[in-house]
């Protein structure tokens, strides 16, 4: 258990910068999210957590303690990688005992280390196997148990279930969450990926150009983004961003009501949409209109989506004109030219 | 679209002329392909099949270079001469010597040269262009260089030697102010083994690199973060994952030592007396020289059954690695 803290920290790839002025915080035994699309220094960020990247300037501290100049080996981080860099010649046995051997663990202590682990993760039987005749979620399990041999401070993984099929992913989400919730080893979990980060982090840090846009518990990320970058990045399909002229007002898909089901002084703004096309999802809808009354004119008309939560169709269908609204308490305001988060107009101090 | 209707298919323009009708027949994968492999083959077939078929039948054969007809078939005569004589046994002991010699140095040296060139520093490309010199140079230029370095009086080496205190009337070796490199047997051997290590050494690192850059990169940040040191991981990670191709270097290498006749051809002539004389050159003395073609081509075959039954052992080993 431990806290990272990064203060300043910046790192440039000749003139091009990386990560840009990260000041972070982790609680201790938390599990955070960094959350951000290709391209936007999460990758750089864990690496120098990590130890292989040193920093351009600024300091990361493990326990208020600078680990910066540190070679990664007499850093207690363990690193799970993406794609999980198993010793292929190894079998999943001296894999675990790597760590330990290389850490200079005494034989009887590592026999005792290999044991729980290989009890906490369930792969006893695959101790004398090559990595190769494993598949994915075996391959993960046996990089955890050879991350958590060690007894880390900080455990940092790099898009773990980015590998993994698709059907058994969120299987091994919940997985790594339990395991989590078992040792309370702090964590930095790096992905793109928004429904890991939300799933499973405590707090999500949403990065973007080397920055941190925004940082804060799922809820706090999808019910509240500090910026128009946060509230088109989070949310599948993201947040309706609907230009007013002096602010832009953002809203769920699922805030996209029916007229008739709202009552008027509640109304933050009223919408003539032309469904252009109907989505079933199973356990939803998903409506995409064209915006034609309602908001100031512009080149092109506004589209929005809407989230009807239900297996039954709507009473409505392609080509139709609707009203729909946005109440009050779900609208969201941002400033159109700072992108920040704003009050809106006419509204009291949230 | 429009329906299909039956037996009746829009065809293009039936091919006119000879271009035409070659190009229609170059479209069938059949013709293509033994086009495209003829030249190959053909080289195969006139350049390695028929003299190695040749060399078997005058190993046979009572052939020489005033009668060089293979008409008279003698079975096993002439392996049996050839290995009755003392300076075949010296030539194969010194064969094996070197090649092994020199295969060893070369494994060692390839593997720390790779090492290095897989590591970013300034400098690289002119240290790159440097290594791969021995290999780009021309036989006779590089023989005409090592003479005169070890030359048995006019050696740079032996001079640097003096003066640093080693040779010499007051010297650590002294007093003599020369080593006469190729002069001595051991020495000669020595010799040959280095120059034919520094000629091949280009084309051993350029296969294992290959090996190395194939690693990825996870692999060996994650024996850091593991808390392996330089020796640890390059002997648990980068040596096991380098076999399969450290084995094909091996096994080059190894085969065009053993086959080699420049160097010792160039530094001793096999001297002095047999003392450095290796397989092929003594082929090539008693075949063409002494013009018994039909022992010379025994010797030459000799190793041949040996070296066949290496390289596949080699290469089964090899790609069973890589399978893994």
């Amino acid at each position: 258990m431990a806290i990272l803290e990064t203060r300043a920290l910046e790192k440039h790839f000749g003139r091009i910068p990386a990560v840009n002025g990260i000041d972070l915080t982790s609680e201790d035994g938390e599990l955070l999210a960094i959350l951000g699309p290709s391209g936007s220094g999460k990758s750089t960020l864990m690496r120098m957590v990590a130890g292989l990247e040193e920093p351009s300037s600024g300091d990361i501290l493990v326990d208020n303690e600078s680990i910066v100049g540190v070679p990664p080996k007499r850093r207690n981080v363990a690193m799970v990688f993406q794609n999980f860099a198993l010793y292929p010649h190894m079998s999943v046995r001296e894999n675990i005992r790597f760590p330990l051997v290389a850490r200079k663990v005494p034989e009887a202590e590592q026999q005792q280390k290999i044991d729980w682990v290989t009890g906490i993760l369930e792969i006893e039987n695959l101790l004398e196997r090559r990595p190769t005749r494993l598949s994915g979620g075996q391959m993960q399990r046996v990089a955890l148990a050879r991350a958590l041999v060690r007894d880390p401070e900080l455990f940092v993984f790099d898009e773990p279930l980015s590998s993994l099929d698709a059907q058994i992913r969120s299987q091994a989400r919940g997985e790594l969450r339990e395991l989590h919730d078992r040792t309370r080893i702090t964590t930095l979990y790096v992905t793109h990926d928004q429904l890991e980060a939300l799933g499973l982090a405590d707090r999500v840090a949403v990065i973007h150009e080397g920055r941190i846009h925004q940082l804060g518990t799922p809820r706090e990320l999808y019910e509240n983004p500090g910026n128009l970058f946060v509230a088109g990045f989070i949310g599948d399909p993201p947040m309706n961003l609907i230009d007013l002229g002096d602010t832009i007002l953002g809203a769920r898909p699922e805030h996209l009501l029916e007229a008739d089901s709202v009552s008027q002084e509640e109304i933050a703004v009223d919408l003539d949409v032309e469904i252009e096309h109907l989505e079933f999802l199973g356990a939803e809808w998903l409506i995409y209109g064209a915006v034609r009354g309602g908001v100031p004119e512009g080149d092109r008309a506004p589209r929005v989506i809407g989230r009807l939560r239900q297996a039954e169709p709507p009473g409505f269908g392609t080509g139709e004109r609707r009203r729909f609204v946005i109440r009050q308490s779900n609208a969201r305001y941002f400033d159109p030219q700072s992108g920040e988060r704003t009050n809106g107009p006419g509204v009291a101090a949230a | 679209m429009s329906t299909v209707t039956g037996g009746h298919h829009p065809v293009s323009a039936a091919p006119t002329g000879l271009m035409g009708r070659i190009s229609e027949a170059l479209e069938r994968p059949g013709v293509l392909g033994c086009v495209m492999l003829a030249p190959a083959v053909l080289y195969v077939v006139f350049f390695v099949a028929v003299p190695f078929f040749m060399a078997i039948l005058l190993s046979l054969s009572d052939a020489t270079a005033g009668d060089p007809r293979i008409d008279n078939f003698v079975g096993l005569d002439n392996f049996i001469a050839v290995t009755g004589q003392e300076a075949f046994w010296t030539a194969l002991w010194n064969s094996l010597i070197i090649t092994a010699a020199t295969v060893t140095t070369i494994v060692v040296l390839a593997t720390i040269a790779v090492e290095i060139l897989a590591r970013e520093f300034r400098g690289k490309r002119l240290v790159q262009v440097l290594f791969m010199m021995p290999w780009a140079m021309p036989v006779s230029l590089a023989a005409i260089t090592w003479l005169w370095l070890l030359d048995s009086q006019f050696s740079p080496i032996d001079w640097v030697l003096v003066q640093i205190g080693i040779l010499g009337p007051d010297g650590l070796f002294g007093p003599s102010r020369h080593v006469y490199y190729l002069g001595r047997t051991g020495w000669g051997m020595a010799s040959a083994v280095f120059v034919d290590a520094w000629r091949t050494l280009p084309l051993a690192t350029i296969i294992v690199l290959a090996g190395r850059l194939s690693i990825p990169r996870e692999r060996l940040e994650q024996a850091q973060i593991d808390g392996a040191g330089f020796f640890r991981t390059l002997f648990r990670v980068v040596l096991p994952a380098l076999a399969p191709v450290l084995i094909v270097a091996i096994l080059f290498t190894a085969l065009l030592v053993i086959g080699e006749v420049s160097t010792i051809e160039l530094l001793t002539r096999g001297g002095p007396g047999h003392s450095t004389q290796i397989l092929p050159l003594w082929a090539y003395e008693k075949g063409i020289e002494s013009g018994d073609l039909g022992q010379g081509a025994a010797i030459a075959l000799f190793l041949f059954p040996v070296l066949l039954a290496a390289a596949i052992v080699a290469l089964r080993f090899a790609s069973r690695l890589h399978d893994d």
